[in-house]
């Protein structure tokens, strides 16, 4: 059974249709990479998952439970990480306090993700720039500190799946290539991710499964091998 | 130099400054006291309260009746300090939940709207319940007299506020920095969808603020109820001077406005000596200057 899905999903910004009948599923441990050019509803597709936009109508389940409808708090309370395209560290707090602030104080509902896997320690594990960076503002960090930081926020709710929103976007070469070697122990580790981006480099190794997507909907599907193979896809969907 | 003395012929009269000082930061503290609660909320909810200052006066009221009702005339006073600002908190609460909470989505003429319905509503019910007439709320024995401070007669009972808002301060600094609620805070002060992703129930951080800041109000509201007439009128002089000071000092701005209050506390103080006419006139003044120079206010930040 697939820990994550999405079925026949319609959300509209006011007037205009974003998603069109969109479709997908996430199995557990997966990498999903969600392509596409701008405006094909990458972002909505995510944000309609967390809740902050809402569908009309289709159904969103986690391991079976309902969660188009719910406010995205309690989406995020059953399993749900959101890592949003902007970043949106608290400027105002601490690194220490933007990860305490996202720290998991709920009961666990979901599967087996019973065991809080990721503590503030581990995390500066995974992020050491962030351990020294710990008494400082979140708003005097740089772009790819960010990044890391809100990595490591969404993940101290222990989320059974975590969304990124175009995790490479806007940072230098170098912190591209750091943060894909972090997100490639993240996977390792077993954690199911879904990203949406526009670098295909970026995801070519990290990812599990591809789903192409135009004017709302999914447009291709397959695994990453078969995707990579097949140039007459790309030119169709991706190139500008 | 003559000039100076000639026209301010205090200026050379040490203790009648330091009395003066002193008078100016008990003032203060009772407008960081309402002005901070009010800075909360709208730093959290956006909804500017204006019924803050009739949260303000109900304390008042309950303390009139609180120690009417009390027989124990040593401690009731000191009971009801601590059972007002409560009772305000309770009031504040169900407000919130059963008006405030519909409407923070909605324009901010909406909002003001009806929290200028509620200085209306507040203010009739305690019309209807404690009658027209002036009330006051007796000083606490130990707290009755006057000091001498420097030769001059200084009110005892403006020691305990002067003694109890420092505390106060700290506390809600506390709260605020070196508590996982004052993070949740100050996070919803910058980004509450974000924290709702997060995991965290906003809409129920939102009546935390509402309550806590109410309580804030309440306990200026008991502190003042014996050093003022206990008056119908009382929610207006308040909510203008809380105005002041919050927007002197940055809505949502904690530092601000203590910074802020004692400004205004001190200026009132020294304006009625320098110049009575038009010590009120000075306090929007300063305000003008403020929004035109930095229109989010000295420590606010400004709006994205």
């Amino acid at each position: 059974m697939a820990l994550l899905e999405v079925a026949h999903v319609h959300t509209f910004y006011g007037d205009s249709h974003i998603l069109a009948d969109l479709s997908l599923d996430v199995a557990e441990g997966e990498v999903v990479c969600l392509l596409g050019r701008n405006g094909a509803g990458k972002s909505t597709t995510l944000k309609s998952i967390v809740g902050v936009a809402p569908p009309r109508s289709g159904r969103i389940t986690l391991r079976g439970q309902e969660l188009a409808g719910l406010p995205p708090f309690r989406v995020a309370q059953l399993g749900i990480g959101y890592v949003p395209e902007d970043r949106r560290v608290f400027p105002n707090l601490t690194v220490h306090e933007n990860l305490e602030v996202a720290r998991r104080t709920w009961a666990h509902t979901g599967g087996d993700g019973a065991t809080e896997l990721w503590t503030e320690d581990v995390l500066f594990d995974l992020f050491p720039i962030l351990r020294e960076r710990r008494r400082q503002l979140g708003g005097t960090l740089s772009g790819g500190e960010q990044q890391m930081l809100t990595i490591a926020r969404t993940l101290m709710g222990n989320p059974d799946i975590l969304l990124l929103d175009e995790p490479s976007e806007g940072l230098a070469p170098l912190v591209v290539e750091m943060l894909r070697e972090q997100l490639g122990r993240l996977k390792a580790s077993g954690l199911t991710m879904v990203l949406t981006e526009q670098n295909i480099r970026f995801v070519s190794e990290l990812g599990d499964r591809v789903y192409i997507l135009e004017k709302g909907a999914v447009r291709y599907q397959g695994s990453m091998a078969e995707f990579l193979a097949d140039e007459t896809v790309r030119q169709a969907y991706l190139a500008v | 130099m003559e000039l100076i003395t000639s026209l301010f012929p205090w200026i050379t009269n040490g203790p009648l400054i330091a009395v003066q000082v002193m008078s100016g930061l008990s003032v203060g503290m009772f407008l960081f006291l309402i002005s901070v609660g009010m800075s909360l909320i709208f730093g959290v909810t956006r909804i500017v309260n204006l019924a803050h200052g009739s949260f303000y006066m109900v304390s008042a009221y309950f303390m009139v009746t609180l120690i009417e009702v009390m027989p124990e005339r040593a401690l009731s006073f000191w009971i009801a300090l601590l059972l007002a600002p409560v009772g305000v908190a309770i009031l504040g609460g169900v407000i919130e939940v059963t008006l405030l909470r519909r409407i923070y989505r909605r324009d901010p003429m909406m909002q003001l709207i009806l929290t200028f319905g509620l200085i209306l509503v507040i203010g009739t019910l305690v019309l209807l319940v404690w009658g027209p007439d002036n009330k006051s709320v007796p000083r606490p024995d130990a707290l009755a007299g006057s000091v001498r401070i420097f030769g001059q007669p200084f009110p005892s009972y403006y020691l305990l506020v002067l003694g109890l808002s420092p505390l106060v301060a700290v506390g809600l600094w506390l709260v605020f920095y070196r508590t996982r609620w004052g993070m949740l805070v100050r996070a919803a002060t910058v980004d509450r969808e974000m924290l709702g992703a997060l995991g965290v129930n906003v809409s129920r951080l939102y009546t935390q603020v509402f309550v806590f800041g109410s309580w804030l109000a309440g306990l200026g509201g008991a502190l003042a109820a014996p050093t003022v007439a206990v008056a119908l009128g009382m929610d207006a002089d308040v909510l203008i001077n809380a105005f002041v000071v919050v927007v002197i000092g940055g809505l949502g701005s904690f530092a601000g406005s203590l910074i802020s209050a004692l400004l205004v506390g001190e200026l009132q103080s020294f304006g009625i000596l320098i110049f009575p006419a038009v010590s009120i006139v000075l306090l929007f003044a300063i305000m003008a200057v403020v929004l035109i120079v930095r229109p989010w206010g000295l420590l606010g930040r400004p709006e994205e």
